[in-house]
């Protein structure tokens, strides 16, 4: 092939996911230019959003890369009502680790604001938005990655290919509304 | 390739050190975000803006970087600087950051003036997209060519580690890059 060609073929291939990506993104994008009391509110706040957006991603992304080879191999029946407890591990383990690396983004934003100086909201707020953030997300998350790739799958698509524009979306929108929720959550239960 | 048993601990083992280090890169770009946050909270369309180019940036990454590790377990790559496979795929995602972030300017504009009230004008918000795409697409396909040649060195799968560590490293470096362009046109 030349230059071309492959250039051609890479680009047509790449647009769908990226326009799927570009519009998760500026709906996660309103909803965050909708947050500007929260951010003024809880000091810090804006430290976690990069990486809370990319664990939504890592861990959904690869729970849904795990159930999509699990389908081809076929291992696992494409139907919820069939769930067995390899399933509910794999999405128990995901929503645990997600849980994990947020409340690990509060203690080590906590900790860069402490050693750079800057005022903070302080340890146990940060903690208490990214725990509720990740519940909330997590469990949409999971219950997204799941349902969509079996339905894709019983309708013969490639699992593989839905996994990551899917991800992308649905984590950018799901992860900045559950963010949101929690940081009002946290602000009216500190009073 | 083996996949890991599904048991919580061989799941949990297989995943939580990388998304350790990858949590803890991300709070870097947290902390360069925080640095101009009184920018981002008084022009709200740069605050729409945010997600939107961290997240074009990793897709741009991981999408290139699917595509060479595919083309590398196929052997069709070389790490040449005048392969085809490599040019093709290095010009297609400098052309797909020129077609997508002009409409994700418009488009955070519209949606930070109809949601927020913009004080920045089109052109501005326009700019700020646009310049940051370009910049963004040039890095991306170095840090995945460098990414993969280093995998492809040390004998790891590429599947396994290129797509997280690239996807990451282009989420930081999209926010880096905005700070950067904010800085020059806003």
């Amino acid at each position: 092939m030349t230059v071309r060609e492959v250039a051609v073929r890479a680009y047509r291939e790449g647009l769908p996911a990226l326009s799927a990506s570009l519009v998760g993104g500026l709906l996660a994008g309103v909803v965050l230019g909708g947050m500007r009391a929260e951010l003024t509110a809880i000091d810090g706040l804006l430290v976690l959003v990069p990486a809370l957006l990319a664990t939504r991603g890592n861990v959904y992304g690869s729970l849904g890369a795990r159930i999509a080879t699990a389908l081809h191999q076929g291992l696992l029946e494409p139907r919820v009502r069939e769930a067995d407890d390899r399933l509910l591990t794999a999405v128990a383990a995901a929503i645990a680790n997600g849980l994990l690396a947020s409340v690990f983004a509060a203690v080590v934003a906590t900790a860069a604001l402490v050693w750079l100086g800057r005022p903070g909201a302080g340890l146990p707020v940060l903690v208490t938005v990214a725990f509720i953030s990740g519940v909330l997300s997590g469990i949409a998350l999971a219950t997204t990655v799941v349902l969509v790739v079996f339905a894709g799958f019983r309708r013969g698509y490639n699992p593989d290919t839905l996994v990551g524009p899917l991800v992308t979306t649905a984590g950018d929108v799901f992860g900045m509304a559950a963010l949101l929720i929690a940081a009002r959550l946290v602000i009216w239960g500190v009073g | 390739m083996a996949r890991t048993d599904w048991t919580m601990r061989a799941i949990t083992r297989a995943m939580l050190p990388v998304l350790l280090v990858l949590t803890t890169i991300e709070i870097g770009s947290g902390l360069v975000l925080k640095s101009f946050e009184g920018e981002l909270l008084t022009h709200p369309s740069l605050l729409v803006l945010v997600p939107v180019t961290i997240g074009t940036a990793g897709n741009l990454g991981s999408i290139l970087a699917a595509r060479l590790s595919t083309a590398f377990h196929l052997g069709t790559l070389s790490f040449d600087l005048t392969d085809d496979r490599l040019l093709g795929n290095a010009l297609a995602t400098v052309a797909l950051a020129l077609s997508v972030f002009p409409v994700i300017g418009v488009g955070a504009w519209g949606l930070g003036t109809l949601t927020g009230g913009s004080d920045l004008a089109v052109t501005t918000v326009l700019t700020v997209a646009v310049t940051s795409g370009a910049v963004l697409s040039v890095l991306a396909i170095v840090v995945t060519v460098v990414a993969t040649y280093v995998a492809y060195r040390l004998e790891l799968d590429p599947d396994d580690v290129v797509i997280p560590v690239v996807t990451n490293v282009c989420d930081v470096l999209g926010v880096v890059v905005l700070f950067v362009v904010v800085q020059m046109f806003v």
